[in-house]
């Protein structure tokens, strides 16, 4: 989860970037009319992995990490965002944004779509499995549902074709699928599967490389998943070397501590939740972006976990030009537990953001 | 330098003496330069009116898609071409009728119309909005606040938010909003290819075998037409520069006459010559700034005045999208003042030579300043004739816009310099007359000295007739046009009223039930086609009486309209026919189109694009996917109203979608007015110029005259006769510039609309003569140089008879 939120919700309100980057102040209560997640709430596949256009936003996110031939490491997005700006649940009342990235260690390859709904340009299927916008697909392959997909988009300078193949379970994020995002009760539904196996090509500039991986995506919907002053995300996704998985964010506060929130994985795909305060983030290093501060490496502690490591990017550069900008890019991890995964910021679109 | 300090304050002290030579002066290049200026302003502010009206109609300059058949696109195959990895948006465009006033519908779909972060402007702080509000069959529409103040009170529009910048009388609205204002759902204009296309799409003709690229046509055909417009009014702008420019020199020569006596002393003083011409220079150069600054800010206010209405014809004639504001621009400030200091220069430089050359204690009588010798009329004449010669010359070999403006140049200065000779000729004719008829020494002296003022008058003369020709000119061809274009529309909008069915199927109900209630039933069916690589249109025409009897043939075989009824001839437009080089009997094909011999060619003012016209069978054996919606419908005048509340009854077609006839012609004369209220208002302008440069012609000519009339006086003629003689001497002198003007005017009008008008816009109207105009021109020329004598002959006849006694007296 994470910027996501910013990423929809400013589709949904389409507010200048500015705006977002000032605070999200009267954002959390204009849900009005939505449905809003519930801790009694269930969440059921196939049918969750299908829109919910009663609630205000959602997206479907994929993130993966992967290695080409000589060993060079790559990262790649593929995201699906939904977000309904009346809350009469039809499909014309829905816009539809992609985002696609492809980042190497010197490069960064950004694409984005947009649609409306209800013409067919851009939709999420079940039985079978097909989440579309243009020709970007995350579509279930013959016969099988989101355990076994193949995933493409392109944009005008790269594309990528890849095959995922679910190793474990589909994991319930928060307590079964509620997801607090702030210590006011804002939340979402979330659900990820954090373990595909990833095969395929990136076409580049440089010519096709075929890569393997791993690869995690992120089902989130939700109508108030913020609180006001909270000022942009911290996410992680990072998957050690010993099979552990964490989900780990914070929500900077304007003012006051940030609010805290992680999963942990077992190989097994057992998720435990941690709780607000539990996780620790620092960060120690600040890149320059094109003019922007953003902090491009983190000291990351979990102690109940043993969890005391260092995650920097692959290439700092990673910044998303999209309608709704942010960072989105590979990490590699060290410390005491060795691994890789993703790291998405938002809110640092202004230097004082 | 304090010698050329001193020259220069003693060469300023002589406009505090004269405060009217200097107004004079400076009026005269001021008026120059605003016209100039104002042309220029006009013609600048449209030409980037239509870079940005290209920019903001999406993919006015992009690559677009098309049906290869012509048929309607819909959101379908927008959709298909998407999930298959081309990048497109979607544009429909489509005229809205709303009472009297008709709107430009531009739908546009914001997501997609680009493929980088989205661009999409919202608002402004007193009016904000969010892109939600903008999207959606009742989303709203932006439109440039002057539009939006044009549609005040106009009913049925969706709600409007102002954006600075939009093409006028536009609404730029979501697509499904066009699609419902336009009742057109489903429907799309156009698919824009966006740049760049992701790698990796299927080629086009695998995924959409039914669609062909379209490459921009970059508004060529608008280029041309709009140049051609602009073209003529640069060509008023030069000619009222020229006209302005005879003005000046005049007040510089007379300026430079003045002071010649200061001027000796200067340099018996110890002014060097170099000083003096610098002096002389700085003080020109700085008259030319301060006339210069003043016309351009003339020049501008004119322009505003004159700008809606240049956006209004260009509009409505052309579509091209003109604001109607005037923006600030450098350049044409940069040109005014470039101008006035060119023209100074010019009218100057004789002036500046003579001083250079002149002895240092040379007399400082003035010579008879403008007098001219019999050897300057012959050389006058000589050159006059080479450059009738040369544009007759062109007019044989060359070909196309610039050569047509070269050669009204030519003609245009080559008469003025017709004038003073002819002029000359014409009152030594005179003058015989009236030596053969036995008439008196007063009369022989007064055909004399008229003659004597051919000189000093001839570069005035020379602008009335240039500003008489424009006039006659310009007046015959917008008559010409006018009279040709109401027999047009009379005959080309035969039918009573036009409907527009919601579609094909609604159509072929409506054709059913008119048949029984109407004369006839027109179906007017139409699909885009490139012809001869440009695009146009192929028309279906019925076989009926009413295109047999009334539709404008140029050229037609004898059997014209029953071999398009068969199938076996094709008609198309002139322009196509002009550009094209075609006659009857050629062949025209085109995509869906088998070869067809052209059976006739006729006339389509005002459309730039070719257009064929085929019989309606072969039309629907042709283009079966094309649905008949559009009918033109025969019934009696009186009936149109009933019929239409009916069908509204009957089909639930909206008013909007009746269109009748007289309703289309009052909007086709508004337009044409317009499109040459522009012209008259130069017109005026030019000949108000004229007459000033005739007014300080005379003026100057007045004081020098003084020794010319003292001794007429002194042999008995009274003050006042001599004055009345001095009304209507420069009443003859007029009368004659009027009278030669009647030619070239008449030529001026033959080249626009032979020559220019065939090359800028691809049709030719026939010439028509209007004497009547030209009675009233040379009535109000008459009325102008008159009034411009008043002064000076009121000033002879109030002059102290002591003053006309000194002449005799004095050395002068």
């Amino acid at each position: 989860m994470s910027v996501r939120f910013l990423a929809a919700f400013a589709l949904a309100c389409w507010l200048p970037v500015a705006a977002l980057a000032q605070g999200f102040g009267g954002l959390g209560t204009t849900s009005e009319g939505y449905a809003v997640p519930s801790p009694d709430g269930t969440i059921s596949f196939p049918a969750d992995h299908a829109a919910h256009p009663d609630y205000r936003i959602e997206w479907w996110y994929v993130t993966a990490n992967m290695t080409g031939p000589d060993g060079t490491p790559y990262g790649l997005q593929w995201t699906l965002f939904r977000s309904a700006f009346r809350p009469d649940g039809k499909p014309g009342s829905q816009f539809w944004m992609g985002h696609a990235a492809v980042t190497t260690p010197d490069k960064h390859f950004v694409a984005e779509r947009r649609a409306r709904g209800g013409i067919g340009q851009a939709d999420v299927d079940v039985e079978p499995f097909n989440a579309f916008i243009d020709d970007w697909a995350l579509k279930a392959d013959e016969g099988r549902d989101i355990d076994r997909v193949s995933m493409a988009a392109s944009g005008a300078d790269f594309a990528f074709y890849v095959k995922l193949i679910a190793q474990g379970p589909l994991v319930l994020q928060g307590i079964n699928g509620y997801s607090r995002k702030s210590e006011s009760g804002t939340a979402s539904y979330y659900y990820s599967q954090p373990a595909y196996a990833l095969k395929g090509t990136l076409k580049l500039p440089s010519g096709d490389v075929a890569v393997t991986g791993s690869a995690w995506l992120d089902r989130e919907w939700s109508s108030q998943p913020l609180s006001g002053g909270q000022r942009g995300w911290d996410w992680f996704s990072l998957s050690f070397e010993d099979g552990h998985k964490m989900m780990a964010f914070q929500l900077r506060e304007a003012e006051g501590k940030s609010f805290t929130s992680a999963t942990w994985i077992t190989p097994q795909g057992d998720p435990t939740p941690i709780d607000n305060g539990e996780l620790q983030l620092e960060p120690l290093a600040i890149s320059d972006v094109g003019g922007r501060d953003v902090p491009t490496s983190w000291r990351l502690r979990l102690p109940s976990r043993d969890v005391d490591v260092t995650v920097e990017a692959l290439n700092t550069q990673a910044w998303m030009a999209t309608s709704i900008p942010y960072w989105e890019g590979p990490v590699t991890v060290s410390g005491n537990r060795k691994g890789r995964g993703y790291l998405e910021m938002t809110g640092y679109d202004r230097p004082d953001g | 330098m304090r010698g050329f300090q001193s020259a220069l304050s003693a060469l300023l002290s002589h406009w505090r003496r004269r405060p009217g030579q200097f107004v004079t002066l400076v009026l005269g290049l001021s008026l120059a330069t605003a016209l100039w200026t104002a042309v220029q302003a006009i013609n600048s502010e449209a030409r980037s009116s239509y870079d940005r009206a290209a920019n903001q109609v999406a993919g006015a300059d992009r690559a677009t898609l098309e049906k290869a058949d012509g048929g309607a696109i819909s959101m379908g195959d927008f959709v298909r071409l998407r999930r298959a990895g081309w990048l497109v948006t979607t544009v429909l465009e489509g005229r809205l009728q709303r009472g009297r006033v008709i709107i430009r519908i531009v739908g546009i779909d914001p997501l997609t119309s680009s493929a980088g972060p989205l661009n999409f402007e919202g608002g402004s702080a007193e009016t904000p909005y969010e892109i939600q509000d903008f999207i959606g069959q009742n989303g709203l529409a932006l439109a440039a606040p002057e539009t939006i103040a044009e549609l005040d009170g106009v009913p049925n529009l969706p709600r409007l938010i102002p954006q600075e910048g939009l093409p006028p009388r536009t609404l730029t609205v979501d697509i499904a909003a066009a699609q419902a204002l336009l009742q057109r759902p489903d429907a799309v204009s156009r698919l824009v290819l966006l740049d760049p296309q992701p790698v990796g799409a299927a080629p086009l003709g695998d995924i959409a075998p039914d669609l062909t690229r379209v490459e921009p046509q970059t508004g060529q055909d608008l280029a041309r037409l709009t140049d051609s417009f602009h073209l003529n009014l640069t060509a008023f702008g030069l000619l009222t520069f020229a006209v302005g420019l005879f003005i000046v020199h005049g007040t510089i020569g007379l300026a430079f006459e003045q002071r010649r006596v200061m001027f000796r002393t200067l340099r018996v003083l110890g002014v060097s010559l170099k000083q003096l011409v610098v002096a002389l220079v700085v003080e020109l150069a700085a008259l030319a700034v301060l006339a210069g600054t003043v016309g351009v800010l003339l020049g501008s206010v004119l322009a505003t005045l004159l700008l809606p209405n240049v956006a209004d014809t260009l509009r409505d004639l052309y579509g091209a999208q003109v604001s109607g504001s005037l923006g600030w621009r450098a350049d044409w400030w940069a040109s005014g003042i470039a101008i006035a200091l060119l023209g100074t220069a010019i009218a100057a430089a004789g002036s500046l030579w003579r001083i250079r050359s002149m002895p240092i204690l040379a007399s400082a009588q003035p010579r008879a300043w403008a007098m001219v010798s019999s050897k300057t009329l012959v050389m006058q004449a000589v050159s006059g004739f080479v450059f009738l010669g040369l544009a007759a010359v062109l007019l044989g070999l060359a070909s196309g816009i610039v050569a047509a403006f070269i050669i009204i140049a030519l003609v245009l200065v080559g008469s003025a310099l017709l004038l003073p000779p002819l002029a000359n000729r014409l009152l030594d004719f005179g003058q015989s007359l009236a030596r053969r008829a036995g008439a008196g020494a007063t009369a022989q002296w007064f055909w004399a000295d008229t003659r004597q003022q051919i000189p000093g008058l001839s570069l005035a003369l020379m602008a009335l007739l240039l500003a008489l020709a424009a006039n006659i000119g310009v007046g015959t061809m917008v008559g010409s046009f006018r009279t040709t274009f109401v027999g047009w529309l009379d005959q080309r909008l035969a039918a009573e009223f036009y409907v527009n069915a919601r579609d094909g199927q609604q159509g072929e109900k409506l054709k059913i039930w008119l048949q029984t209630r109407t004369d006839a039933v027109l179906p007017i069916v139409e699909t885009e086609a490139t012809l001869d690589g440009r695009k146009g249109a192929i028309f279906g025409v019925a076989n009926h009486a009413t295109y047999r009897d009334n539709w404008p043939l140029l050229e037609r075989t004898p059997q014209v309209w029953d071999e398009v009824a068969r199938g076996e001839g094709l008609l198309v437009n002139e322009q196509f026919a002009r550009r094209s080089g075609l006659s009857l009997g050629d062949e025209i094909s085109a995509a869906g189109l088998p070869p067809t011999p052209i059976a006739g060619v006729y006339s389509d003012y005002g459309n730039p694009a070719p257009q064929v016209m085929v019989g309606l069978s072969k039309f629907s054996a042709l283009f079966p996917n094309i649905p008949q919606q559009r009918f033109g419908v025969r019934v009696p005048p009186e009936r149109v109203e009933a019929l239409k509340n009916e069908i509204s009854a009957e089909f639930g077609i909206e008013e909007r979608s009746m269109i009748d006839q007289s309703a289309i012609k009052d909007l086709s004369l508004s337009v044409f007015e317009r499109t040459f209220r522009v012209t008259d208002a130069l017109n005026v302008l030019t000949l108000a110029v004229a007459g000033f440069a005739i007014f300080t012609s005379l003026l100057t000519l007045a004081t020098m005259r003084v020794p010319q009339l003292a001794p007429v006086w002194a042999l008995g003629l009274t003050q006042r006769r001599l004055a009345a003689l001095e009304l209507a001497r420069t009443a003859i002198l007029a009368l004659v510039t009027v009278v030669l003007a009647v030619p070239v005017g008449l030529a001026l009008a033959w080249l626009l609309l032979a020559v220019l008008n065939v090359e800028a816009f691809g049709w030719r109207i026939p010439m028509q003569v209007f004497v009547g105009d030209w009675l009233r021109l040379g009535l109000l020329a008459l009325l102008a140089a008159l009034l411009a004598a008043a002064i000076p002959a009121r000033r002879m006849a109030a002059m102290a008879p002591a003053d006309l006694v000194k002449v005799f007296s004095h050395e002068r």
